[in-house]
């Protein structure tokens, strides 16, 4: 089955067509005692048929929530999505019926989890775990769906892949386990496949197997991968195009080479001035970016980045700047980039 | 696993020898005297033959070796030949555990009071465990709502009042009051008809009820605690987003996880129930092994206490391995080999 979506015509890639996803709007609040946390501010963004759009920000920046409220799985309460669109299908997935957005979860967007060591179940066997999805959606016999599980792990690379099915989750490896959880994300053939940082529990050689791995599937899938990721270099190497988001809202978005050749943004150039260099002489520290990202407490009325931003002027601490267009296809959310396109 | 077991139940010997010289040293230093419930007018010599007729002046360390040897070897030995029929040995001189006041011999004692423990107080921790289990999912899955704030009184209700008030209680309202229940249990009914059963059934009911209501109260309190812990874990999120059904994710996904410390807790629980109730046993004149307990202690029947303590310290020593075991076989990252 999988072989067979490796030779069909790549779907659309890079043409400006349709998008699959589109996000408009989104907005999502915590409720604590004293008020709520604006942890998603109005964000939005669209996703084409197979590609890989690279989301960055620093822990606290709102990616995973905002990923994580597109398929409604973020704890509710205290989470509330009070605003905003997710064009999937032509439907909007924030105001499907509980049944009908569970018919999206697998089949339509596929979730692949930070943790692989918390993410699956300890006393399922990993068999078990993938074959539920195959059941509850494709309708398969025990038979096909453990036939079609064996041929799942093959995919990710795991090993004898049939005898593995029946061993437990703390019988893997962490990216063995991760691997295994990529199995269950495109255990339904997902259209958009979200990875919410799926390599930052494992050491760096196994990362790099998971991301060839992930390219590899999406290029004989043709699923649009979103990739969640604090670490640009991981962004260089693998997406299309990048959103960089800061405190609660997407602050630039562009094609990935247009990012790192032309920054516009104030707080991406800050992120790649604190990337190490591996060329040229050794500096004397690591560069960082002072202070730290902010709570958002109050839906911002201000540039979030202002109070560390070097070049901040009254505007940024006045009014809050929407995402201007830097360059087609290339927009930052700073006073700076007005009129440079 | 098997290895385990048996590891573990060689163990369990010496823990038990020890226990029984404990039990036997405990009772052998308590001020008691077989004789002090027989009438005053019994002279002092007369008091001081009886104590000697029971071994009474015999060595410390004689007698609970010649306990040791009764229990241990002709207990069983005696057991053995009812079931089959045989004749091993010198049976008619073989020596029981004999009862002080009742000159019977104690395991027929036990044997006779087990029915009535059995199935008030097992049938009580059967209906609590069946009503714990369903609040404490509700109550963990719907935190906070209605419900679990009702729960949660309820529970804490039946945790803290003492079943000695909890079955007063139940016997002035449902005896008393409304005269619906009988408030003694009676062992002599034989059921034998529809009457008898429905007789059978309302006598139960108070006692079952009691001791059900402090059970549960403290394994649904456990259930919840542990549906919680669980409900939060990533691999729910993960079971959310492969889109399966809540009812999946909640029964099949949590409850697995969550049973595994609870059907511990169960299973530590169980050797009370042949421990008998026994504060509810005397209220509701349950003559099970709980009340029997009682009267050995209250007219110093020390072999009859001894052989009873013993019996509940192996219960809960081969309880506590059951308990071990079944975590082994529920939880599949614990492998005892």
């Amino acid at each position: 089955m999988l072989d067979d979506a490796a030779t069909a015509q790549p779907r659309a890639s890079g043409e400006a067509g349709e998008a699959v996803l589109s996000v408009e709007g989104l907005t999502t609040l915590f409720g604590v005692t004293d008020g709520a946390i604006h942890a998603v501010n109005d964000v939005s963004f669209s996703l084409r048929p197979g590609e890989l759009l690279g989301v960055v920000g620093e822990s606290g920046s709102g990616k995973s929530v905002t990923m994580m409220s597109l398929l409604r799985l973020i704890p509710s309460p205290p989470a509330r999505i009070t605003a905003g669109r997710v064009m999937f299908e032509g439907r909007d997935l924030l105001a499907l019926s509980p049944a009908e957005l569970r018919a999206v979860r697998g089949p339509g967007v596929g979730f692949v989890f930070q943790d692989p060591m918390t993410s699956l179940n300890p006393v399922f066997t990993v068999g078990f775990q993938i074959i539920e999805p195959l059941r509850e959606h494709m309708g398969l016999s025990k038979k096909a769906a453990r036939a079609r599980a064996a041929e799942l792990l093959a995919v990710v690379g795991i090993p004898s892949p049939d005898k593995r099915l029946d061993d437990y989750p703390h019988q893997f490896s962490g990216g063995m386990r991760q691997r295994v959880m990529i199995a269950i994300a495109l255990a339904c053939e997902p259209k958009v496949l979200i990875a919410d940082e799926p390599t930052t529990a494992l050491d760096v050689t196994i990362q790099a197997q998971i991301l060839e791995l992930v390219k590899d599937l999406r290029r004989r899938l043709g699923m649009a991968v979103v990739w969640i990721t604090h670490d640009l270099g991981v962004v260089a190497g693998i997406a299309d195009r990048v959103m960089v988001m800061y405190g609660g809202q997407v602050v630039e978005n562009a094609e990935v080479g247009a990012l790192f050749e032309n920054p516009a943004h104030p707080y991406t150039r800050a992120l790649m001035e604190t990337l190490p260099s591996v060329e040229g002489a050794r500096r004397e520290k690591l560069r960082t970016i002072e202070g730290q990202p902010p709570i958002m407490t109050r839906r911002p009325a201000a540039c979030p980045f202002a109070p560390r931003c070097a070049q901040a002027h009254d505007r940024c601490l006045a009014a809050n700047p929407p995402l201007l267009q830097v360059a087609p296809g290339h927009a930052s959310a700073c006073w700076l980039a007005e009129g440079a396109a | 696993m098997f290895r385990y077991a048996m590891r573990r139940l060689l163990v369990s010997i010496p823990t038990l020898l020890a226990i029984s010289f404990i039990i036997f040293a405990l009772l052998d230093l308590a001020p008691s005297d077989p004789t002090a419930n027989l009438p005053l007018t019994i002279p002092p010599e007369v008091r001081e033959k009886i104590r000697a007729s029971l071994g009474m002046n015999e060595p410390f360390i004689i007698r609970y070796l010649l306990w040791l040897q009764q229990f241990l070897v002709n207990e069983p030995l005696n057991m053995i030949e009812q079931w089959t029929g045989w004749t091993i040995g010198d049976s008619e001189n073989r020596l029981r555990v004999i009862s002080w006041a009742t000159r019977s011999p104690v395991v027929d004692l036990i044997v006779e009071r087990m029915p009535q423990t059995l199935w008030v107080v097992g049938m009580s921790y059967v209906v609590a465990v069946l009503i714990a289990v369903p609040i404490g999912v509700i109550s963990a899955y719907r935190q906070y709502s209605w419900f679990d704030q009702i729960g949660t009184f309820v529970s804490m209700l039946g945790f803290s009042i003492p079943t000695f008030f909890t079955g007063l209680l139940f016997i002035v309202i449902f005896s008393v009051w409304l005269g619906w229940l009988p408030s003694i249990y009676d062992t002599t009914l034989v059921v034998d008809s529809w009457d008898s059963f429905m007789a059978q059934v309302r006598q139960m009911i108070m006692p079952t009820m009691v001791l059900a209501l402090a059970n549960a109260s403290q394994i649904s309190r456990f259930m919840r605690a542990s549906m919680l812990d669980n409900l939060n874990q990533d691999y729910v999120r993960t079971a959310r987003a492969k889109g399966m059904k809540e009812r999946t994710v909640v029964l099949l996904h949590v409850l697995r996880n969550s049973l595994i410390p609870v059907v511990t807790v169960i299973a530590l629980g169980v050797p009370t129930i042949f421990g008998g109730a026994i504060i509810t046993e005397q209220i509701f004149r349950v003559n099970g092994i709980g009340a029997l307990l009682i009267v050995g202690i209250e007219s110093a029947d020390i072999p009859l206490v001894q052989t009873l303590t013993f019996i509940f310290a192996i219960l809960i020593v081969l309880f506590n391995l059951i308990a071990d075991l079944l975590y082994g076989i529920l939880d599949p990252r614990i492998r005892y080999d």
